[in-house]
């Protein structure tokens, strides 16, 4: 506005006198050539306090990602979740209203978060969630374990084998292999097929749109997610370990639970947490293989969005729901700090 | 090495030759009774027998691959042998499983559970036994004590120095009472300064608690330096087993007099053999080798005549008797080593001879220095004629 605010194009200040100006172009010439001016953002970017250089470098290049994509969405998604149901373009009220051109209205609607708690459906299908995913967790990692624990014991060509038939299915979309178990679990389906050509069962058992066919798929679909993880950590394992608690008196059985699992503590953790979390949010699996009562988050919230087209209560499922798996996962993560703090205290 | 090592080893001694005095004949706590190991077809461990005694410090000593490890895994109980018998305290051990055996073993690696604290760690295999809780306590600080570690008791492995690791390794296997300990190069990962104390608290260690010890190595000084008694191993089996004195002054092969310190070797033909002396004629020498003792060896066949470094005289004389057991040459260099210094006299043959010299003065100039031509000679007693 003023030229009062520029202070840089004062020339006045800057150049000095013409005959100070000829003994420092001299003395810098003696030494080294003047330094290029560099442009202001770069001066921000790489010198001064909040400069980015080496580590600092590579540590933003993901958070700017993540920044981006994640945070972004979820900015607007909590925004969303505060707005009310209403006809129109966008299906919801805004959150931020110019009123008759004098007042900022900002309108946080909690109906949302209140239909949570009033309608007992959506605390069954959170709770309904959390049981379903901590179950399969739970088959995950007793299928999952064994398995990398055979995986890391064999030798290393029959390993690589064994680890690609782990990953091959991701060959194959997610969506046709979870399709393909519908194939094989209807009535006139392949298992059942199989069980009464065998002459095991008369019937068929009803199994396609069953609990039973969500676990078949959440185990189906995520147990690379534990097994690999699993792997690392087992393949890890110095051998002499065991052999130690062995030659200190340790039967196979007690060696494996004194030091094996202990110290495969951190591939168990990783693992449940890489299938958990996902499967509490599942929607395809549920979907299709759960059939229609099935009562899943995952579910619900889709039926908002696309059904109802209620977008503020859907934003609100989603945000409680990423509050409900954040906060135990924040809260572990401070529980082993707080462990390693202890330990470091203990050694001093 | 303590008097009462030396005991030991004069007993064992005789309780090899068939020594038939009663009270202070040793007891065998291990005998190997042809044991052979094969993996695949490659024979790791091959038709070894040997008897280890009570109180001993034995060492299994030989290069990289020669199958020591092996060994002591088939002692533990990790290896089963493909033939032969292993009896532990007098009982047949060979298909026993290593929880079950009365020995211990300290690994090469240490093995040290990472997620336990030094005390857990020595406490483990207490626990294991179903000790009481106060009496693990107990025992626990007393091996803590032995090594000097009681102050890091709550420590992680992964917090302690590489010499503390060892130490606390030590006390975990030790910690259970076995009746044999079994030693995986208990001292290589540590450096050298280091080393040379740890073994002799190790010595100390090891005749105070009066545990049988079975160490691994690959190094002559160690092995020299610790050890009641030596077998020597070489491609899976065992060449000699005697004393280190024994091993250093008496090697029966060439490949042990090789291993076991350094030495001139020299072949030969054998062109005179009686009872009390032998001649051999070595083309590298411009005089013959004429030894004091007899040897098991054929007129006219190949003969190795071993000389110690050390027991080679070098002087700018000629010496007494030119006839036999001398040559002349030309130092070609000098190898100062502080204590003593090896001269490398180049025969006229072309052939180089290594002699050990103490430096006993502080002499501002050596006597003898490089490009000097130099007589080399030897006693007959100090030459050893050796099987190749
Ligand atoms: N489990 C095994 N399978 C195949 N070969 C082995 C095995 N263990 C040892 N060997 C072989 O046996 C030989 C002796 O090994 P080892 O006893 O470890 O030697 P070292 O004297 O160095 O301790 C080596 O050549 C090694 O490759
Ligand atoms: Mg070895």
């Amino acid at each position: 506005m003023s030229t009062e605010l520029d202070p840089l194009t004062g020339g006045a200040t800057v150049s000095p006198a013409p005959g100070a100006a000829a003994t420092v172009a001299e003395q810098t010439k003696a030494d080294a050539p003047p330094p290029r001016p560099k442009h202001r953002l770069y001066r921000v970017l790489f010198r001064g306090p909040l400069a980015l250089r080496g580590r600092g470098l590579v540590i933003a290049i993901p958070y700017l990602w993540l920044l981006l994509f994640f945070l972004t969405p979820f900015a607007i998604v909590l925004k969303i979740s505060f707005a009310e149901f209403m006809v129109g373009v966008p299906p919801y009220t805004p959150l931020v209203e110019w009123v008759d051109d004098t007042y900022l209205k900002i309108t946080l609607a909690f109906s949302g978060y209140k239909y949570l708690l009033e309608d007992s459906m959506y605390v069954n299908a959170y709770l309904g969630s959390l049981r379903i995913a901590a179950t399969a967790t739970v088959l995950c990692l007793l299928l999952g374990y064994p398995m990398a624990y055979g995986i890391a014991r064999s030798s290393p060509s029959t390993r690589n084998v064994l680890l690609l038939l782990v990953v091959l299915p991701f060959w194959t979309s997610f969506l046709i292999r979870v399709y393909a178990w519908i194939g094989i679990l209807k009535n006139n389906g392949l298992l059942n097929n199989a069980l009464m050509g065998l002459g095991i069962i008369n019937e068929p058992i009803e199994m396609l749109n069953t609990e039973f066919a969500i676990y078949i798929g959440i185990v189906y679909s995520y147990l690379p997610f534990m097994i690999l993880p699993l792997y690392t950590t087992l393949e890890k394992l110095d051998g002499s370990l065991l052999e130690a608690a062995m030659d200190l008196g340790c039967r196979p059985w007690k060696a494996f639970l004194k030091v094996t699992l202990p110290l495969s503590m951190p591939g168990i953790v990783a693992g449940c947490m890489l299938v958990f979390i996902p499967s509490v949010g599942e929607f395809v699996i549920p979907d299709l293989l759960g059939g229609a009562s099935t009562l899943m988050i995952g579910k619900v919230m889709w039926n908002e969005f696309f059904q109802n087209r209620d977008w503020p209560t859907a934003s609100a499922v989603a945000i409680a729901m990423l509050i409900l798996l954040v906060l135990p996962i924040v809260g572990f993560q401070r529980y082993q700090l707080v462990q390693e703090e202890k330990a470091r205290e203990g050694s001093k | 090495m303590s008097q009462f090592a030396r005991n030991l080893q004069d007993q064992v001694a005789r309780a090899e030759k068939g020594g038939s005095i009663p009270t202070d004949t040793p007891r065998s706590i291990i005998q190997i009774q042809n044991v052979t190991r094969k993996f695949g077809d490659f024979v790791a461990v091959n038709d070894v027998s040997l008897t280890i005694y009570e109180g001993e410090l034995f060492s299994l000593l030989g290069g990289s691959g020669c199958g020591k490890t092996t060994l002591l895994r088939m002692l533990a109980g990790f290896e089963t042998p493909s033939s032969g018998r292993i009896l532990i305290d007098g009982q047949d051990m060979t298909h026993i499983p290593p929880f079950e055996r009365p020995v211990n073993m300290m690994f090469q690696s240490y093995a040290l559970f990472p997620h336990m604290t030094v005390e857990q760690n020595v406490a483990f295999g207490l626990k294991q036994d179903g000790m009481p809780s106060a009496e693990v306590k107990k025992r626990v600080a007393e091996m803590l004590d032995i090594v000097e570690l009681s102050a890091l008791g709550k420590r992680k492995p992964h917090q302690l120095s590489g010499g503390q690791r060892q130490r606390v390794a030590l006390v975990r296997a030790l910690a259970k009472r076995p009746k044999v300990l079994l030693l995986d190069e208990p001292l290589g990962a540590l450096d050298k300064k280091l080393r040379e104390r740890t073994q002799l608290e190790l010595v100390n260690i090891q005749e105070s608690l009066g545990v049988t010890f079975v160490v691994v190595t690959h190094d002559q000084e160690e092995a020299m330096t610790m050890s009641c008694r030596v077998a020597i191993m070489n491609q899976g089996r065992i060449l000699q087993v005697d004393t280190p004195h024994a091993m250093y002054e008496y090697p029966n092969t060439r490949f042990v007099a090789e291993f076991f310190g350094s030495v001139n070797m020299f072949e030969g033909i054998l062109v005179e053999d009686e009872a009390d002396h032998v001649v051999i004629d070595c083309p590298e020498l411009s005089r013959p080798i004429y030894v004091s003792h007899g040897v098991s060896g054929r007129e006219g066949g190949t003969a190795y005549a071993a000389i110690r470094p050390e027991k080679v005289a070098l002087s700018k004389e000629e010496p007494a008797d030119t006839s036999r057991n001398c040559s002349t040459g030309v130092v070609q260099d000098i190898v100062y080593l502080g204590g003593e210094s090896t001269y490398l006299v180049k025969l006229d043959s072309g052939r180089v001879v290594r002699v050990s010299l103490q430096n006993a003065y502080r002499a501002a100039e050596p006597e003898i220095t490089w490009d000097d031509r130099v007589w080399i000679s030897w006693q007959p007693s100090n030459v050893v004629v050796v099987s190749s």
